[in-house]
Formats: C-alpha cells, structure tokens, sequence
C-alpha cells in the first residue's frame, strides 16, 4: 500500500511519518503531482497559518491535485481547515471540499489557542471504530470547524464544534491522531484500512 | 471538556535525565528515551525536556535526542535549553519537536518571541520563566536561576504573550525542590491576566499538591520531575485521584 504525506509549507510531515511507522507503515513524504494521484491513500497534515499555506499551495498547484484526489484522504489540522470554504485566519478562500467555515475562538473566558487533550463525541464514521464515545484526543488551534452536515465527531470548548468531517473519499479530524498515544493511532489505522 | 494536563518534566544532561534540587546537587536520573516511553504508557499528557547544559556544539546531540524521542513516543513533547535562535528552534522542530521552550534568550531579547511565533506559529512557542519571591515580589531570574533580573514575572508574561508566546512555563525557585507543594498565589496571578494556557512547576510533592495548583492556581498543566522519576507518585494513580476529585483529566 502506497501512503503518501503531502509536503508543503505548514506541515508536521515528520510527526505523522513517524506515528505511521509505529504502525508498521513507510510513508512517502512528497509535493509531486504524480506520487500523489497514485498513493492509495493520502494525508494532508498541517500545523502554520491558513494563508500562506493556501498561497503555497496555490503557487505549487498543489489545490486543484488536492480537490481533484479519489482515494480517501485525511487532513489534520490546519489541512483539514484548509479542505473547508474559508477561513477567519487571514481570511483566506481555502478549497471548499468542505462546506464549513472556520472561524476564530473568540469568547473572552476562552484560552487561545485551545491546547491539549479534549474529548471527542457523536461518532458517526468508520474512521472512529474501536474508539468510544467522549475519548480524549490532543489538539492545538486558535480556529474551528462550525457543525454541519459532514461532521462527523464533535468537541467542546465553551460551544460544540467538528472535531471531525466526511464527504465523500475526503475525512479530516482537527486533532492530531499522530500525538493521541493509542486512540490516535487507532484512528490512523482505521483510516489506512478504509 | 478540555483537560488537565500531567507533564513530567526530563531535565536533560549529555544526553542523560538529572535532577537536582533548587537547581543544584544534579544527580543521574535515567536514559530519556526509556523514561520517556514509560511516561506516555503511564498515562502522562506531555513530556517537557530541559537541555540544562545545552551549549552550541551539544545541540546536534540534543537534535539526534530529539529525533529518536520522536520516533518512539505518540504524546507531545516540548524541548528547550539555552534555546537561542531561528536556527535552534528550527533545528529541533524539525527534529520531530512538537513545541520549544525560551527563556533566558527572551529575557535578553524579547523580539525573538515574536520572531519565533511569526515563522513558527504562537502554538508551539512555549516562554518559561523561573521566578523567585524575594521582597514582596515574584521576581524573573535568568540562566537556569543563576543571574536576577529587573523583570517581574507577572509583567513579564504579560509582555511575552502579546508578543507571541502560546504558553507559559512558570517555575517557582522558591518550591521546585521542595516537595511542599507548588506555587500557589503567582501562579494564579499570571492564568488570570494572561489568555494562554499556564504550565505550572516546581514544588510537587503529593497529590492533593496537584489539585490545588488547578484548583486554587488554575493552572491548566502542572509539571514535575522527581516525584515521576523516583516514582513517589504514579501518574496513574494522581490521574485517578483528580477525577475522584472531580477535576478533568485524561484517563
């Protein structure tokens, strides 16, 4: 099986290369178009700022390869905001694979960025099989996914927000599964054998 | 909800875990690299690594440190230790670091702060201020605690947020050592004026000492080194015993 990593300029390549070798699995770290079209499976990981990744894929062309993938493909973090319709950080046109906006924690009582193990709940997908209900799972962001009709996991912080989407071959958890010790890694499993 | 975090702290030396206390009397705590997977086993939230000798030449070993931590543990983990410049930060990020920890560097130029959240994003830039309590005041000491500043903690924080720093690592040079408990008053001073999380350490001697730092600190992580090290407390066990006590952690 080919997994492939999309390399760019805001991401935590190195972090899920390694969680995927924990699990017996060498992932190709690559930007080029044609590694990408063929991999079995692709992950879009991130950790930067939404508009100068958008500008860098966009340079490299990197959107449209991205848009036009069919194999499932997982985006962490900052590549799963980037998979949605816009966002508030640098108010940027992300792809729009996903309908959601993404929007800035902005209530006063809130710490920003949110850091640290929170629990995910209303599990709706194969991505979460074997993981239970209200398990905890690492993040760190100052922006979030509304709710809507591809979420597929939710999580609080002060208001219920997507911890998780799903359209079609697309999945994207705003945690970051490569950091959640062994529930983290189920769910790379679980993605790996979608 | 989101957790408390449980954060063993491995004070690093030529490539080995120490510990001291108030800073002094180091003495050989054990291979990192084992500790570190022990801790992610045992249930802790994050790991905090302290290069206490780093120098220029040591930093490619603390790199290579860095890299097989990495490889081995699936829990975050920040570095820090005469971190200095871009150059040290990117270095280590991309060594497999999920955040680093400034200090001293700041102190001396609190620009870099800035510089480093700009390139690198407020998330993964951690300050870390060892404060003293001398003459009515929470005073900022540089250089592993050796050298007074000017600067007041709670100022200090303060300014370092609005600069950039995604967190703050507060050590009490008064507690850390003393296994009496952590600072209580200073540490909630600083949650409550600044919107970034705040690591509290130093002073962790039993487990009702955890749930006051949250409790009456608010701290949102308490780190501590020997009490794991020598295991005195299992995380396990304080884990179980904070949820009893009704306080959200990770289990």
């Amino acid at each position: 099986m080919k997994i492939v990593i999309l390399k760019y300029n805001a991401g935590n390549m190195r972090s899920v290369s390694f969680a995927l070798e924990r699990i017996g699995i060498e992932a190709i770290i690559t930007d080029d178009a044609d590694q990408i079209i063929s991999a079995d499976k692709v992950i879009f990981p991130g950790v930067g700022e939404a508009s100068s990744a958008m500008n860098y894929l966009r340079e490299k062309k990197m959107d449209n390869v991205i848009k036009q993938l069919k194999q499932p493909v997982l985006g962490i973090c900052l590549g799963m905001q980037l998979m949605c319709r816009s966002s508030e950080e640098g108010n940027t046109t992300c792809l729009g694979i996903f309908d959601q906006k993404i929007k800035l924690f902005d209530k006063p009582q809130l710490k920003v960025p949110q850091i640290g193990w929170n629990s995910i709940f209303d599990l709706k997908s194969n991505l979460f099989k074997k993981i239970k209900e209200q398990e905890y799972q690492y993040f760190v962001h100052s922006y979030y996914a509304e709710l809507g009709e591809n979420t597929i996991a939710k999580t609080n912080y002060e208001l219920d927000y997507s911890s998780a989407l799903h359209k079609n071959n697309f999945y994207g958890v705003q945690f970051h599964p490569e950091k959640s010790s062994r529930e983290g890694q189920t769910i790379l499993e679980n993605f790996i054998k979608l | 909800m989101l957790a408390k975090r449980i954060i063993p702290c491995l004070d690093i030396k030529d490539g080995r875990t120490v510990k001291g206390i108030n800073f002094e009397n180091i003495r050989d705590a054990g291979d990192p690299v084992e500790l570190a997977i022990r801790y992610s086993q045992e249930g802790a939230d994050e790991l905090v690594f302290l290069d206490i000798t780093a120098t220029n030449e040591k930093r490619r070993t603390l790199a290579e440190l860095v890299t097989k931590i990495a490889k081995q543990i699936n829990i975050p983990f920040t570095v820090g230790g005469g971190i200095n410049s871009i150059e040290d930060v990117t270095t280590l990020l991309n060594a497999g670091a999920d955040k680093i920890s400034v200090n001293s560097a700041a102190i001396k130029d609190p620009e870099l702060i800035k510089k480093l959240a700009d390139q690198f994003g407020s998330q993964c830039i951690v300050l870390a201020i060892d404060t003293k309590f001398e003459n009515n005041d929470w005073w900022v000491y540089l250089n592993g605690g050796r050298i007074k500043t000017e600067l007041l903690a709670l100022e200090w924080a303060k300014q370092a947020v609005k600069l950039g720093a995604g967190e703050i690592l507060l050590t009490s040079m008064n507690n850390d050592g003393t296994k009496r408990g952590f600072a209580i008053d200073i540490t909630k001073q600083i949650s409550e004026a600044v919107n970034v999380p705040v690591i509290a350490s130093g002073g962790a001697g039993t487990m009702a000492h955890f749930m006051d730092i949250f409790i009456e600190g608010k701290a949102d992580a308490a780190l501590a080194a020997s009490v794991f090290h020598f295991k005195e407390i299992e995380i396990k066990e304080l884990k179980t015993y904070l949820k009893e006590n009704s306080i959200e952690v990770r289990l």
